[in-house]
């Protein structure tokens, strides 16, 4: 057994995707308009080539889809959170106007939400894995020990990541761009519904809850890391235990702050529409991402020979996790999109119609990706051993919770204005860099195998009795 | 020589699994073992072929799958369509959210039901079906071994013995 070493490989890797993913961010940020007439010309050579860039307020063929031919047929552009805005100003200004500035604001957004999605869906990677880790943590299991460096590895991205994604709200508090639109006191002026939350949605406070969540995660992520690398050199029983303690206090915390980051960052994006599940559901998707990223590189380091110690017993138990909550995941998509489908109200609907409509093949594709895929694949018990399925699967898994997040931001930030630029997929390719690069330099810091814990030789042995 | 068969008494799951193991490995065939829980590893130690238990379950839950759409279709689309908070069925597609939850029960309900039937039927347990088990104490905390004795009963017994079991009993084959 040999303690990772930080590859050149991986190293050019990461940097030459930090390098793609910046030129198409750059990219993304040249092309999107500066003015409501360079929008206008934008969309005007869109309508020729590309058939989703055209209007949807022209109350076009979308209407018999499955929502049931409803009353919501005028209101097609509603889940647009820039509906009131618009309709506000349009006693004062003539239509023509106010839909260009609709369609400025929404370019405008576009390479602001292409990073935004990916600085988010690492992130989250990250704070999925924190989650998993101290659960293993708090529930003292024997099967995972040999995983804890990868895990540690992983959530060394949470700071970064973290950062990321608090500038990207700073530039947005700052008008930089209009993601959020109850930071504009203009909009909240000439809308009851955001007037009434603004004891909640207000920038100061935003930025408060921001900062305490991070901090809590962060503390929990070293404070761990910390006592797991001074345990390798002390057989010292009281070290495990000030883990399992520290562990079983951050889950209080983080399932407490996972659930208002994901209104805060993810659902006040939409500040008409609300969801009680909506941070069980984010969760479902950062928990599956993680683990299936904890999977994806113990095998790649199994390859190098670097885990000889990782059994066929412990993917098999990755991959179970996999398909689990990939099927939770797809539960808590479900019932939150049944019950808001069925009940039909319309302040509620508007957020999936915007979606079936505008984003029907993503919407729709994603469930796919993320459920029916690992469901059939994954159901077999000798497939969750085999290396390259679990690979293949955890690939496709990562690219529909890609889509999962994109499918939260994109609708409410830029409406039917939605692709895969070079922004889009720059975006994805920069922060990918970042993690890879962040994530093995951090393996490489540490001794690859923990030592001293007191399941450790249990977790080594590991054998699911089903396996030969 | 007559045939003779043995019934013999463990009191740990560990110590029967070894022995298991060692008579299989002197090659006299056991024709069953009674526990009162189920023993890790002892379908392998016995070199019993895998079930097939989980294919059959998965046949059942795509059977209950399919009965699901067809019931759903006939009863809610073709045999009395109604308009339910504005969405009229007429079409199994467009309403088929709505169905989701019966067409998830009904799966379960078909792969467990008959699933455990299948079970019972191959296991040959029905209503009012006399016990095989030879001995009661294999409900409560023994374990019993249903052998061959093999060419050399003595040499057999004393093996045995020196394994862990606790008794050892002759019975007519």
């Amino acid at each position: 057994m040999t303690d990772y070493k930080f590859s050149e490989q991986i190293k050019r890797l990461s940097i030459a995707l930090i390098i793609i993913g910046a030129i198409g961010i750059a990219f993304g940020f040249y092309s999107a308009p500066s003015n409501v007439d360079e929008a206008k010309a934008i969309v005007a050579s869109m309508s020729h080539g590309d058939s989703h860039g055209g209007d949807s307020h022209g109350g076009d063929s979308h209407g018999g889809d499955s929502h049931g031919g409803d009353s919501h047929g005028g209101d097609s552009h509603g889940g647009d959170s820039h509906g009131v805005k618009d309709h506000a100003d349009k006693s004062e200004v003539g239509h023509e106007y106010d839909h260009d500035k609709h369609v400025f604001n929404q370019l405008h957004n576009k390479p602001w939400a292409a990073i935004y999605v990916p600085a988010l869906f690492f992130m989250m990677i990250s704070l999925g894995v924190l989650a998993f880790y101290a659960i293993q943590r708090a529930s003292q299991a024997g099967w995972s020990i040999v995983l804890y460096r990868i895990m540690e590895g992983i959530t060394s991205y949470l700071l970064p990541g973290c950062i990321f994604v608090i500038i990207i709200l700073v530039f947005s508090a700052l008008k930089f761009n209009h993601l959020f639109i109850w930071m504009d006191p203009e909009v909240v002026a000439h809308d009851e519904i955001i007037r009434n939350k603004v004891g909640y949605l207000n920038t100061p406070f935003f930025f408060a809850r921001a900062i305490v969540y991070i901090t809590g995660w962060v503390l929990y992520r070293n404070i761990s890391r910390r006592l797991s690398l001074e345990q390798d050199n002390n057989n010292d029983i009281s070290i495990h235990k000030k883990l399992f303690r520290f562990s079983a206090g951050f889950l209080v915390f983080f399932l407490i702050s996972e659930s208002m980051m994901s209104w805060d960052w993810i659902m006040s994006i939409d500040p008409h529409w609300f969801s009680t599940l909506f941070g069980w559901y984010v969760f479902a998707g950062m928990f599956v991402s993680g683990i299936t990223t904890i999977a994806l590189i113990t095998i790649y380091l199994k390859s190098l020979n670097y885990l000889s110690f990782v059994n066929d017993s412990h993917i098999h138990d990755l991959a179970k996790f996999m398909f689990g909550v990939s099927v939770f995941w797809a539960y808590l998509w479900f019932s939150q999109f049944m019950l808001i489908w069925y009940s039909n109200i319309p302040e509620e609907v508007t957020y999936f119609i915007t979606r079936i409509e505008d984003y029907n093949f993503l919407f729709f594709g994603m469930v796919v990706l993320n459920l029916i895929f690992p469901l059939i694949v994954l159901m077999n018990s000798d497939f969750k051993k085999t290396n390259f399925i679990v690979i293949l699967t955890g690939i496709v898994i990562i690219i529909g919770h890609y889509l999962d997040v994109y499918n939260m931001i994109m609708p409410s930030a830029v409406g039917d204005m939605w692709s895969f630029g070079p922004g889009e997929i720059g975006g994805f390719l920069f922060f990918l860099g970042i993690f890879i690069y962040v994530v093995f330099k951090e393996i490489s810091k540490a001794p690859i195998l923990v030592k001293g814990d007191p399941f450790l030789e249990e977790s080594k042995t590991f054998q699911y009795y089903n396996l030969d | 020589m007559s045939l003779k068969r043995l019934h013999v008494l463990f009191d740990d799951d560990d110590i029967l699994l070894d022995a298991v193991k060692e008579i299989v490995k002197s090659k006299i065939y056991i024709h069953e073992v009674y526990t009162p829980f189920p023993v890790h590893g002892l379908d392998k130690a016995m070199k019993l072929k895998p079930t097939n238990i989980s294919i059959a379950t998965f046949i059942y839950g795509c059977i209950g799958f399919t009965f699901s759409i067809l019931m759903m279709n006939y009863i809610m689309i073709v045999d009395w369509p109604q308009d339910i908070g504005g969405k009229p069925s007429f079409s199994y597609i467009e309403n088929m959210p709505s169905f989701v939850p019966i067409m998830f029960e009904l799966t379960v309900f078909f792969a467990a039901h008959l699933m455990v039937i299948t079970f019972y039927l191959r296991s040959k347990l029905w209503p009012f079906k006399e016990a095989e088990n030879p001995d009661p104490s294999t409900t409560d905390d023994k374990f019993l071994i249903d052998m061959d004795s093999g060419s050399n009963l003595s040499k057999t017994k004393s093996m045995l013995k020196k394994m862990g079991a606790i008794s050892i009993k002759e019975v007519n084959a």
